[in-house]
């Protein structure tokens, strides 16, 4: 019996049961499109981190305060939680002139009410110093950022984000307006210097507003510091492009842990590479464990294709009888039976990938309770669950198929 | 060439074992209409198993064509059985939602050569039934069931054509159509045909009846003359029950 031969009758015994067919392709119909959907889910949840943390700017290393642990009950705050850094901190790593360090800007964040006329808008605050723009990379679009003579008159000037000046001043023109800044129980006026660039990527940039970093410590009594240093909870560093960031991280770690006289270092130094790198590790779990599940549904729908062979293998026990009797060989039978299994597969992939495909498209971009899906169709993918569905197949038809091959001819012709 | 010699049947149940042929020798020329009779438990259809290739025999030889056959493969006995046999069945065995047309292509399926649809409708042709080539079976009598499954042992030219209890669904009138069929065949083409039944007036439509009982041939006659083309006659010089009563 030639190969079309062996497809062509496939394709008649698939027809005739269009119902049991289709079934049964279901089973791969969704193990296949679950495979695709998830990885690209998946893979679009790593693109969207590493985007992100390449907006933040390339070529940066982050000083931040380490962990703290409470002394009397051991408890260990998050990262960053207590505040050891000072601005001090960011001038003496610049007096250190490390090789490769191009900018440093230190900066305190925290999120404060902002209000201008009858707008009202919750934003992240940065005190920071005029270096910022160039470590960051963030441009003003009108006006001025922050300047030198700012920072050494705490004035009370501040430069708003697009979104921020967006929503503040719908009728555009913010520069030179008030905006109060509120913090808890107390509140500022500041004038609008200037107003950024959009940043795009999430947008979670657009929603900053920048400070004289000695303007927050000198009005916000909270954030005074008992010595009088200028507390800060990030300090920014630029290295050349291209410049190997391990030397400068050590050199880095070195003077600061000089300079707070600790042994144990009250600080973390990360660059965004290690930054990328973590994320990175999360995301491949995430795909690998949504991968997996996909993986399974897939094994199911092969089990359910194997299940249906065997019923479909019993119920033709009689046809099976009469091509033995009219001179079909037992691998005839066999070839048969496998032919259907893989023609059924290989319609359940296709189906399968033109649905994976279509519903990580449909998705891409949507918003799903809350969260901006971001989905990156991976070919590898569609490969694999192609395969895997057509591998299942053979190895679900396979069973069968041998059951078919090995059925007494005279039994089989006898069987109701 | 059909020489059975002392061929036993043991089948190995959990009860013991089965004795189904006993030592059976038989002869069949080509060309031959016979007739095997017997009770169900007789014999006659395990020894129809083993002339077709079906099964094989537990002792004794199988020479067909001069060929020892009793020890082949499976796979030399299927292709043998496709090339050389072809099988009519009490309950016609066609395979469901197939026109029948691609009922009679089947065989051909399993073996070399082009033109199989061509074949097939000459086969179909043969036994009337060119007009139904795309009805399935389910649209056609029982007397037409049976035709398509004779066209489609036809279609191989086999040598030989085995048909268990061919009649046995079948009402007396069709009965008496297939019996002539299989008797023009033997006469006008030279295949030998076997006919299994428990029927006598379907027996003596051949020109010789074996009679089986507990796995063992107790008689087999011939008749001498060959019986007319016209199945609504079979011949009157030999003992014959009424057909069509």
């Amino acid at each position: 019996m030639s190969i079309l031969d062996s497809i062509r009758t496939a394709l008649r015994a698939i027809a005739a049961n269009r119902l049991r067919s289709g079934l049964t392709a279901l089973g791969l119909v969704i193990g296949v499109a679950s495979v695709i959907v998830l990885i690209a889910v998946g893979q679009g949840a790593q693109q969207g981190v590493q985007e992100r943390i390449r907006g933040l700017g390339s070529d940066l290393i982050f000083v931040k305060p380490a962990a703290q642990t409470d002394r009397s009950t051991g408890a260990r705050g998050a990262q960053g939680g207590g505040i050891t850094l000072t601005a001090a901190d960011a001038d003496a790593i610049t007096e250190a002139k490390i090789p490769g360090v191009v900018g440093i800007a230190p900066q305190l964040s925290f999120n404060a009410q902002a209000i201008a006329q009858s707008q009202n808008l919750g934003v992240t605050i940065i005190g920071t110093t005029p270096s910022y723009a160039d470590v960051r990379d963030a441009r003003v679009a009108q006006g001025a950022f922050i300047g030198a003579d700012d920072i050494d008159r705490r004035s009370l000037t501040i430069v708003l984000g697009s979104a921020v000046a967006a929503s503040l001043f719908p009728d555009g023109d913010a520069i030179g307006q008030q905006v109060r800044i509120a913090l808890g129980p107390q509140g500022f006026n500041f004038r609008v210097l200037g107003v950024m660039e959009p940043r795009g990527g999430t947008g979670e940039q657009d929603n900053y507003a920048f400070i004289p970093v000695s303007s927050l410590s000198a009005r916000f009594q909270f954030l005074r510091n008992p010595r009088g240093d200028i507390s800060v909870n990030q300090i920014n560093i630029r290295t050349a492009p291209g410049a190997k960031q391990e030397p400068i991280e050590t050199a880095i770690t070195d003077v600061l842990a000089q300079r707070h006289q600790v042994v144990t270092p009250d600080f973390t130094v990360q660059s965004q590479n290690d930054l990328v790198g973590a994320a990175a590790e999360v995301s491949r779990t995430l795909s690998i464990l949504l991968g997996s599940i996909a993986g399974i549904s897939l094994i199911v729908g092969g089990i359910g294709t194997m299940n249906i062979m065997l019923v479909s293998v019993t119920e033709r026990t009689r046809e099976i009888g009469i091509r033995r009797a009219v001179g079909a060989r037992g691998t005839d039978v066999m070839r048969q039976f496998v032919t259907e299994a893989i023609v059924l597969s290989l319609v359940g992939g296709l189906i399968g990938t033109g649905i994976g495909v279509g519903v990580a498209m449909g998705i891409d971009g949507r918003d799903i309770s809350g969260t901006a899906m971001q989905t990156a169709i991976q070919t590898w993918s569609i490969v694999l669950a192609f395969g895997v569905a057509l591998l299942v197949g053979l190895i679900s038809g396979s069973y069968p198929a041998f059951r078919a091959a090995r059925l007494d001819p005279i039994l089989a012709l006898r069987s109701e | 060439m059909i020489h059975l010699e002392n061929v036993e049947k043991v089948y190995r149940t959990e009860a013991g074992e089965v004795r189904a042929l006993d030592g059976v020798s038989l002869d069949v020329q080509a060309g031959e209409f016979i007739a095997i009779m017997g009770s169900s438990g007789s014999g006659k259809s395990t020894m129809m198993n083993i002339i077709g290739l079906l099964d094989d025999p537990t002792a004794g030889t199988y020479t067909l064509d001069g060929a020892d056959v009793s020890k082949l493969d499976d796979d030399t006995r299927s292709k043998l059985r496709g090339r050389l046999f072809g099988f009519v069945f009490q309950s016609y065995n066609l395979v469901p939602r197939m026109t029948a047309v691609e009922q009679v292509e089947l065989p051909l399926l399993y073996q070399r050569g082009t033109n199989r649809r061509a074949m097939a409708l000459e086969a179909l042709d043969r036994v009337g039934l060119a007009d139904r080539a795309s009805h399935q079976p389910n649209q056609l009598s029982g007397g037409q069931q049976q035709r398509v499954a004779i066209a489609r042992s036809l279609v191989v030219h086999p040598n030989v054509i085995l048909a268990d209890e061919p009649t046995g669904a079948l009402d007396t009138r069709t009965s008496e159509e297939v019996m002539g069929i299989f008797g023009n065949l033997a006469r006008e083409q030279r295949i030998t045909v076997v006919v299994v039944t428990h029927e006598s007036n379907i027996a003596d439509f051949t020109n010789r009846t074996v009679r089986m009982r507990d796995g063992l041939i107790i008689s087999d006659e011939r008749r001498l003359q060959v019986i007319p083309s016209s199945a609504s006659s079979p011949d009157a010089s030999i003992p014959v029950s009424e057909v069509g009563s």
